[in-house]
């Protein structure tokens, strides 16, 4: 069986953050900002699983279940809140919503 | 898991159980809001004394396999945590029933995100720290967002969410990386491979990643966007509870993964140390400058808040023992006055964001001698006047940064002080000495909201005459 060096996982999971990173900078869709969270979280997941085979040690694993269970729990909430501000002000665009400034 | 850890862990099941026995409640019985308040409060105490059992029966023990450890510091973040909650449910009925935002979920979510807060200021390793992190989190993004009626409570919940969420991101990838570079997510296990690690580069990005994170959650410069915004958008008590028993947490997992870290010895430690002093500095002084051309009091201790982050990064920086108890003191002091200061806030404030800008308070003096006198005793415990609270917690914090050689920091950290004179005392002038524009209605305070400020005033008073007991139990 072929098996990768680590620095393959490692560099896609860097690349993977980055655009998850990028993605949150630049766009405006409170939803597409959140697709991009959960692309950050998932790389670390790459990130975990690819040191714990390397290393043998489970942790790393167990780190994963640990990460996918608060991702789901912050998608439930972070849906919530979206969902909160649609029915006061009908948009999911975060430029546009600004009633908090100094 | 043992009987042992059981009872090591024994604040935090407490607390946890509580939570679930008030969800159902909530669930279950009808007009449970009494019910429900008074089940959070039993419960906070139950926690209490449990971690105090904790603490003088077995301190500094480790538990369920090394990932928590209890005693000593983390008794005393128990105590901030319990503390800030109990005075957080003693305000909260009367304000969120005045601003439309009275909900019996809000127990629950109190009680989950304190049981959250005490997991990760017991954490003894990444793993239970990052789950206490989200736990608390996920609950302020719902607690920032209780008048879900309001768009600014909804705006608040949404940045907060989103931000916060965001450096969970960096928080865990750093995690990952160090994880990586060492082969462990314990503390000591970090520490004491960190010298020997074969990349040594991945470490400190790692390490680096952690600081963004948790920088975040502390509201530290230049990570401190999204504070004013949630703070000025949550609702009063909300905001009272996140900016002390939150920071607090975050500060508690701070201290946790870097304070090992700096007594391992590793090379490039000197730059973590300048790196996080440069993050002092901007907080304190963006805090305190910005602070002071706000026009609402929400604001600017919303700023001021940020500032503080900056004096307890201070202790960060001197990575030395005096700088560890020095945060954990601070927070203390903190703790109370800063949840006074938004009490009386609270207490004044009217629906729909009355009452809450700079010349609402003028004249306050002659209107409500009480809570002005109140709340000057509170801005100037702020301040760091002496012998209120505030000023031992910044005399520990600057004597860390001067023992660790960082003399500079302690006179940036005085300056930065001098200026926050200008907002806070500027506001006790308003109340005393500034013609009261038209009247003001409200200002009447609950029983229950009366004994949450008395236990501020206590605390701000007696913290500052004992300074030694905190320090003590700290150190042990």
């Amino acid at each position: 069986m072929l098996t990768l060096p680590i620095e393959y996982y490692l560099t896609l999971s860097a690349v993977i953050f980055i655009i998850g990173t990028i993605g949150v900078l630049t766009r405006r869709n409170a939803i597409i900002i959140f697709m991009c969270i959960e692309l950050m979280l998932n790389s670390v997941n790459l990130t975990l699983v690819a040191f714990s085979q390397y290393m043998g040690d489970m942790a790393g694993q167990i780190m994963v279940l640990l990460v996918m269970t608060v991702a789901a729990a912050e998608a439930a909430v972070g849906l919530a809140i979206v969902l909160a501000l649609f029915r006061n002000k009908q948009t999911v665009y975060v430029d546009e919503v600004n009633v908090l400034k100094w | 898991m043992t009987q042992t850890d059981l009872l090591a862990g024994l604040a935090i099941e407490i607390v946890s159980i509580f939570a679930l026995i008030i969800m159902l409640t909530d669930a279950l019985v009808e007009r449970s809001t009494r019910l429900c308040e008074t089940l959070s409060i039993v419960g906070l105490l139950g926690g209490l004394a449990a971690s105090a059992y904790a603490h003088l029966t077995m301190p500094g023990q480790t538990a369920f396999n090394g990932m928590i450890v209890v005693g000593g510091m983390s008794t005393l973040y128990d105590a901030i945590f319990c503390g800030a909650g109990i005075m957080t449910v003693l305000l909260a009925r009367e304000y969120l029933t005045r601003v439309g935002g009275m909900f019996d979920e809000f127990y629950t979510l109190l009680m989950m995100s304190i049981a959250g807060m005490m997991l990760m200021g017991h954490s003894a390793d990444s793993m239970p720290m990052f789950v206490g992190l989200e736990v608390m989190s996920i609950c302020f993004y719902v607690m920032a967002g209780l008048m879900r009626n309001k768009l600014s409570s909804n705006e608040a919940a949404l940045k907060y969410f989103l931000l916060g969420a965001f450096a969970s991101g960096f928080l865990l990838y750093g995690i990952a990386l160090v994880y990586g570079s060492v082969g462990s997510t314990a503390y000591s296990a970090i520490a004491a491979k960190a010298l020997s690690t074969q990349f040594p580069t991945l470490f400190w990005v790692g390490i680096g990643m952690m600081i963004i994170g948790l920088g975040f959650k502390v509201a530290a410069f230049p990570f401190h966007q999204w504070a004013p915004d949630v703070y000025h958008g949550a609702p009063t008590v909300v905001t009272g509870f996140m900016s002390t028993a939150g920071k607090a947490a975050a500060f508690s997992g701070f201290v946790g993964f870097i304070a090992p870290t700096m007594a391992s010895g590793v090379p490039g430690l000197e730059k973590a140390k300048v790196i996080l002093a440069l993050l002092a500095v901007g907080s304190m002084l963006v805090g305190n400058i910005t602070a002071l051309a706000q026009t609402n009091v929400k604001r600017m201790l919303a700023y001021s808040s940020v500032a503080h982050a900056g004096y307890l990064m201070i202790g960060l920086a001197a990575g030395n023992a005096a700088g560890w108890t020095g945060i954990t003191y601070y927070l203390v002091a903190y703790l109370f006055m800063q949840i006074g200061a938004f009490a009386v806030v609270g207490i004044l404030e009217r629906e729909n964001g009355g009452n809450l800008t700079v010349d609402d308070y003028r004249g306050l003096a002659r209107r409500r001698p009480g809570l002005a006198l109140v709340m000057s005793l509170f801005m100037f415990s702020l301040t760091g006047i002496p012998p209120f609270a505030g000023f031992f917690g910044k005399y520990y914090l600057f004597n860390a940064a001067i023992q660790a050689d960082l003399t500079w920091l302690a006179i940036v950290g005085v300056v930065s002080s001098v200026i926050s004179v200008w907002f806070y005392l500027g506001l006790v002038v308003i109340m005393y000495f500034r013609e009261p524009l038209g009247e003001m209605e409200g200002g009447e305070a609950s029983i229950s909201s009366r004994t949450a400020l008395a236990l501020s005033i206590i605390g701000t008073l007696l913290i500052g005459l004992i300074p030694q007991a905190i320090i003590n139990i700290a150190a042990r």
